[in-house]
């Protein structure tokens, strides 16, 4: 048990060189070691979400025995489990749909997807599990590093929509490290627990200070918050599916854990709100980009190009959740990562799954695929539900979380701007809806259009877009259980300030 | 006042204006080569921050002397540099990434100018 932490990041890393040897062998052989690897590892991680769930206490490692804060720890605490859990179990979905996908979106590049995706998900892990600050930069960046190749596979425009993503990102990184360099010249420590108890002395000091803004400026670039956002719609839209399904749900989101763990555990209680109100202007941002998102994927007409600017306004609820500053709203953040992660998920497979089928992105030209496609378009519908936010889907109960928070704090402008925001998802999503399930036979528009190829939709497709769906109603029932037993954790300390 | 600042403070001056060339470069340059190039500097000038950091006057490298014996304040700080090392490492894999979308690009629209390429870009979509 106690090795966990470690062996979840580094069996990925081992697989990731095996699965491109065997790669050179055989194109098989790499995938299935690939699969293998993450299916091992998300074993893992549910059995350390388990021992957490259960009551267990946070599970520590020190690397080469090397004790903290000397060494590099690796710490799996209930907020590592849960992130840790939901990269890997949406990773190994991913896995199991990419390769009918890729083959069409991405051809011969398969050899060198597998390792690159799961150089992703041990980056993603890393993140999260490590307990140093300088760690978190470098699994930061080989995630990073791993997506730049993955996103840029697809197309010239692909590549070069990722090259803008890659200089962006470069800035975010770049900010990141030189807080941590301010840091560490103030405190002398890169261990984040240590750095913890030594902050609340120095919280006065303009570089400690000057080290939050950096910090905090630079994830939030990563986590493509508004107004950083302008490279997400063009390389989410130029990506192969597959690699938009993990690149989407996940990626940012750990960005967003980033701040959430600085928030709560390195930076002393309060620091972002009374020495520097840094909180408040992520706040306002948020909101600004929740509007911002949800109106501009009103007016799209491809479907990726769509979800990418939801993923704009639905990462501006976790911001916002964040920015509250009170256990309810920081619940609802967390409840919105994995909701967000399920539902975006699924969509952008449902959107590889139809591109399969039948080459079609824009959404007008899906009228009436619902009819041939039953199966998936059901998928389509219970996404489209839960993004909206109709209960008993998972996406309702984040929003309520969020709202609850909006009311205990008095924020009554950013509760008006949740609600506004699920009436604009309604409007974008339902519109889709409407049209899938048009009879292509009595509808005139429909009748315009070369029916979808008759055949069936693979099971690897099926199986993965299945079981998001499902997850997002489980999530939905069992919400008051995950709040109960990690999240409430997690949003303990700011219960007492 | 001001001077007594910059004399004792100038190579963090020099260092923001590094990082403030660099920032220049990837954000107004039209040529997207030239954007690496800032890019490249940008980096530079956080590794020059972490150097300039452990830096102490009259240190000497981070190797135990018998004669100097084991207090701190003689050797320079190791851990900033073997930052450096990991951040160097990490700046060269970006730049070979950043260098290689640009390959893509350039083999499929023949330009690296800004404005040029989505031009070529919207046409042929």
């Amino acid at each position: 048990m106690s090795q966990i932490p470690v062996l979840i990041p580094t069996s990925l890393l081992l697989t990731a060189l095996l699965s491109l040897l065997a790669g050179l062998v055989s194109r098989r052989a790499g995938h299935w070691i690939a699969l293998a690897g993450v299916t091992l590892a998300t074993v893992l991680g549910l059995m350390g979400l388990a021992h957490i769930w259960q009551g267990g206490d946070t599970v520590r490692y020190a690397l080469g025995a090397w004790l903290p804060p000397i060494g590099i720890e690796f710490v799996m605490d209930p907020l590592a489990a849960y992130m840790v859990a939901i990269i890997l179990v949406i990773g190994l979905l991913v896995f199991i749909f990419a390769p009918k996908s890729l083959a069409l979106e991405a051809p011969g590049k398969e050899g060198l997807a597998w390792p690159a995706k799961i150089l992703v998900l041990a980056g993603l892990t890393g993140m999260c599990l490590t307990g140093d600050l300088f760690n978190l930069y470098v699994f930061l960046e080989i995630a990073a590093l791993a997506a730049y190749a993955l996103l840029g596979m697809g197309s010239a425009a692909g590549a070069l929509a990722t090259f803008r993503y890659l200089l962006i990102g470069a800035v975010g990184g770049g900010f990141y490290l030189i807080g941590v360099a301010f840091l560490y010249f103030s405190a002398g420590t890169l261990n984040m627990a240590d750095m913890a108890s030594l902050l609340p002395e120095l919280a006065d000091s303009r570089a400690v200070q000057a080290a939050g803004v950096f910090m905090i400026a630079g994830l939030a670039i990563k986590m493509a918050l508004f107004p950083f956002h302008t490279w997400l719609p063009d390389v989410y839209t130029n990506a192969p599916s597959a690699v938009a399904g993990l690149i989407a749900p996940v990626m940012t989101k750990v960005s967003a854990y980033a701040i959430i763990r600085l928030f709560l555990d390195v930076f002393p209680p309060g620091f972002f709100v009374e020495g520097i109100p840094l909180l408040a202007v992520v706040g306002w941002v948020s909101a600004a980009g929740i509007l911002y998102g949800s109106i501009l994927a009103i007016g799209q007409q491809d479907y990726r190009r769509m979800l990418a600017y939801s993923s704009v306004g639905q990462l501006g609820y976790i911001g916002l959740g964040v920015a509250l500053a009170n256990p309810l709203g920081m619940i609802g953040a967390l409840l919105h990562v994995l909701n967000h992660a399920l539902m975006k998920g699924l969509l952008f497979l449902v959107g590889g799954a139809v591109f399969h089928r039948s080459g079609r992105t824009r959404i007008p030209d899906w009228q009436g695929v619902g009819r041939r496609m039953p199966w998936t378009m059901g998928a389509f519908t219970i996404g489209a539900l839960a993004m909206v936010g109709i209960p008993p889907t998972a996406g309702f109960f984040s929003k309520w979380y969020l709202l609850l928070g909006s009311a205990e704090s008095g924020a009554w402008i950013w509760f008006g701007v949740i609600v506004a925001s699920s009436l604009l998802s309604a409007i974008y999503f339902f519109r889709v809806v409407e049209l899938i399930w048009r009879n292509p036979e009595t509808d005139s528009a429909a009748q315009e259009l070369a029916p979808v190829p008759e055949g069936r939709t693979p099971a690897s497709m099926l199986f993965p877009m299945a079981v998001l769906s499902a997850a997002i109603f489980l999530a939905g029932l069992l919400n008051v259980a995950i709040v109960r037993a990690l999240l409430s954790r997690v949003a303990a300390p700011l219960a007492g300030g | 006042m001001t001077h007594e600042f910059l004399l004792a403070r100038y190579p963090y001056v020099l260092i923001a204006v590094l990082i403030g060339i660099g920032l220049y470069g990837m954000m107004i340059k039209r040529n997207l080569l030239k954007k690496v190039i800032g890019m490249a500097i940008f980096q530079t000038a956080i590794y020059l921050l972490y150097v300039q950091g452990a830096t102490k006057v009259q240190g000497t490298i981070p190797v135990r002397v018998r004669a100097l014996g084991t207090d701190a304040a003689v050797y320079i700080n190791p851990l900033p540099q073997v930052i450096v090392l990991t951040a160097i490492v990490v700046g060269v894999a970006i730049t070979g990434v950043a260098l290689s979308l640009l390959l893509v690009a350039y083999r499929k629209y023949g330009t690296l100018d800004e404005e040029l390429l989505l031009q070529r870009m919207r046409e042929s979509a």
